[in-house]
């Protein structure tokens, strides 16, 4: 048997060290989910910034990972959370987890069928294809009014309990709950999704296109997987705001909404899956209170806080977590540790 | 029928105008500026607050307002576009976005969010019969203006010295460069010039396309379509596409209203997929 050589062992030794947990991963979803218990007051805020995290979340998997520039990204998220309500409101699936996920499915198979369109041409190609998928969609709900509401949004779902037991109720409760859960499950997935072999093949396909299908990687089937998957997890949040506000309507479908995932998912940092959660609440935070002072002109602000992240530069903006990066190398123990053990193996002849 | 032709030419001209500019700006330095349509109504508020605020004569606040939007591309070139013009697709994208949400925002603040009317002098208003093709006064003005203007663009781009660097520039920057032609300096002016464009066809077209805050979002996939159609090798592809769509979404929106702007998406994406360089491109111009 042919020994391993130090290169093979090095790489393995940095892939599993990317796969493993930190601590303060750990650390926020103990946060997130003592909110449930800690913060009931901010539960109606709480549950938009975890459909908003989830879906920045799917924007960054086709984004960060695979370098698909997006504009109408919400056409999947106004998908799902149209496919939810209706669901709802004519009584088909009274389950919202089993709506949940057949509006997942469905937002995925328009994801499967539309990414097809992303695959060839340009960055201004990709922009301008997305963005006309969401304005057909748009357009195509505004039409069916029968079915949709049309433009004044369809009224009417009434949501059953969770598992036949837990009402959504007014305040929130139940509905923070389940979001944070939903986005807890999925994000599972999706780590372990991005630490496997075809998630290291995107970045591959994301850096250098030409030379990862060189080395054997499919470029066109990766990127289709991804974008289906990207969208059944947009399609998913749209259902969580559709489920937990009981109400859909064409504005999911709007333009601002997918320029403000981006904004969402630049603050926070894409190619990282933290990345669009911290975003989201930075987001929805300074949403709530900019729009408090100037209610009309809160989009002003969203459109100064991109132009100045832009000419700042991305990559200047994401260094003020380098201080909260050095003390959560600090604080990963066992990192050290390893650290040590690496440099003692050194040490021997 | 006929009369449909006609709107549908005098919409697409005016598209044409609006949106040369950023034919030019993304040919030229390939670059992505969402925020063309926020020059156009610059122009357009311009207009309306001459015509009707300060009482100037419709005609004499045209070229007030192409100078004006011209004067802001300028300065917004220099000062803003300048940096970005390195920056990678995303980043480019971000920032016009954002200049786009602000100038809405803003121009809500100041001009108030309903739609703004212009007042057009009375013998421009109403139609006549002619062999009868009912034509508007107003539409065939457009007609006029922005066929004169094209034919302009076209001996500019073809005909003079400027012209032919500006040519220079888009085919290949780097030897533009080296035969020593200031790159930066046609470029800004071209922005400017653009600019300019955009706000004149945004006062022209105060009385047809509408005015008011949302403006630059609302017609911003036009602007696109308008560009990724034709191509940004000639001026001749930008124009065709823009009679093109100005023809099919007045005839859509006339005979199978319920389809609404239906047709226009549908046809856009086909033709990216189909041709991602354009319709009336040379294959291998990038």
């Amino acid at each position: 048997m042919i020994p391993p050589r130090p290169t093979i062992l090095a790489a393995t030794e940095w892939l599993s060290a990317r796969a493993r947990w930190h601590p303060l991963e750990f650390v926020f979803w103990i946060v997130a989910f003592a909110a449930i218990w800690l913060m009931p007051e901010r539960h109606l805020i709480l549950t938009e910034i975890a459909w908003l995290a989830l879906f920045a979340l799917s924007l960054d998997l086709i984004l960060g990972y695979a370098g698909i520039i997006s504009l109408g990204h919400a056409a999947f998220f106004g998908f799902g959370g149209y496919i939810a309500a209706l669901l709802a409101k004519y009584e088909i699936v009274n389950e919202p987890v089993l709506a949940l996920l057949i509006a997942g499915v469905g937002a995925m198979a328009l994801g499967f069928v539309t990414s097809f369109l992303v695959l060839r041409g340009s960055d201004l190609t990709r922009l301008m294809v997305t963005l006309g998928v969401a304005l057909l969609l748009r357009e195509l709900a505004n039409r069916y009014g029968w079915l949709t509401g049309g433009a004044d949004g369809l009224q009417g779902a009434i949501i059953q309990p969770l598992f036949g037991t837990f009402r959504f109720d007014m305040f929130g409760h139940t509905g923070y709950a389940y979001s944070v859960t939903v986005l807890f499950i999925l994000f599972l997935i999706a780590r372990r999704l991005v630490n496997s072999p075809f998630g290291l093949s995107l970045m591959s396909v994301k850096g250098n296109p030409l030379r990862s299908s060189a080395i054997g990687i499919s470029v066109d089937a990766r990127l289709v997987a991804i974008y289906t998957i990207a969208a059944g997890y947009a399609g998913i949040a749209g259902a969580l705001l559709a489920q937990t506000t009981a109400f859909a309507s064409l504005e999911m479908f709007s333009f601002d909404r997918s320029a403000d995932l981006l904004l969402v998912l630049i603050i926070g940092g894409a190619g990282y899956l933290y990345g669009g959660m911290i975003g989201a609440i930075i987001f929805k935070v300074m949403q709530d209170y900019l729009s408090a002072l100037t209610p009309q002109y809160w989009p002003f602000w969203i459109g100064l806080v991109l132009v100045v992240i832009v000419l700042v530069g991305r990559d200047r903006i994401t260094t003020w977590t380098t201080p909260f990066r050095r003390l959560a190398a600090r604080l990963d123990w066992r990192a050290a540790r390893r650290a040590a053990a690496a440099s003692n193996e050194g040490q021997k002849p | 029928m006929l009369t449909i032709l006609f709107d549908g030419i005098a919409y697409g001209m005016l598209l044409f105008v609006l949106a040369s500019g950023l034919a030019v700006t993304l040919g030229l330095m390939n670059f992505v500026n969402l925020a063309h349509g926020s020059f156009a109504m610059a122009g357009g508020y311009i207009t309306v607050v001459l015509v009707n605020w300060l009482g100037f004569p419709f005609f004499a606040s045209l070229p007030l307002a192409f100078a004006a939007s011209a004067v802001i591309g300028f300065i917004f070139e220099r000062t803003l576009y300048v940096h970005v013009y390195r920056k990678p697709h995303l980043d480019q994208v971000l920032f016009t976005i954002g200049l786009v949400f602000m100038s809405v925002a803003a121009l809500d603040y100041v001009m108030g969010s309903s739609q703004v009317f212009v007042q057009v002098p009375d013998y421009l208003q109403g139609q006549f019969n002619f062999f009868g093709v009912g034509i508007g006064r107003y539409r065939l003005l457009i007609i006029v203006i922005c066929g004169l203007l094209t034919i302009a663009l076209q001996f500019i781009l073809a005909g003079t010295r400027f012209g032919s660097r500006l040519r220079a520039a888009v085919d290949d920057s780097r030897v533009a460069r080296g035969l020593g032609i200031n790159v930066n300096r046609i470029f800004a002016f071209t922005f400017a010039f653009g600019s300019g464009l955009a706000g004149l066809g945004g006062a022209l077209g105060v009385e047809i396309l509408g005015l008011d805050p949302t403006f630059p979002l609302k017609f911003m996939i036009y602007f696109l379509i308008v560009v990724t159609v034709g191509g940004t090798s000639s001026i001749t592809g930008p124009f065709l596409a823009s009679l093109l769509l100005g023809i099919s979404d007045v005839a859509g929106k006339y005979y199978v209203p319920t389809l609404g702007s239906f047709v226009i998406y549908t046809i856009m994406i086909v033709v990216l997929i189909w041709r991602p360089q354009g319709l009336f491109s040379r294959a291998s111009s990038r």
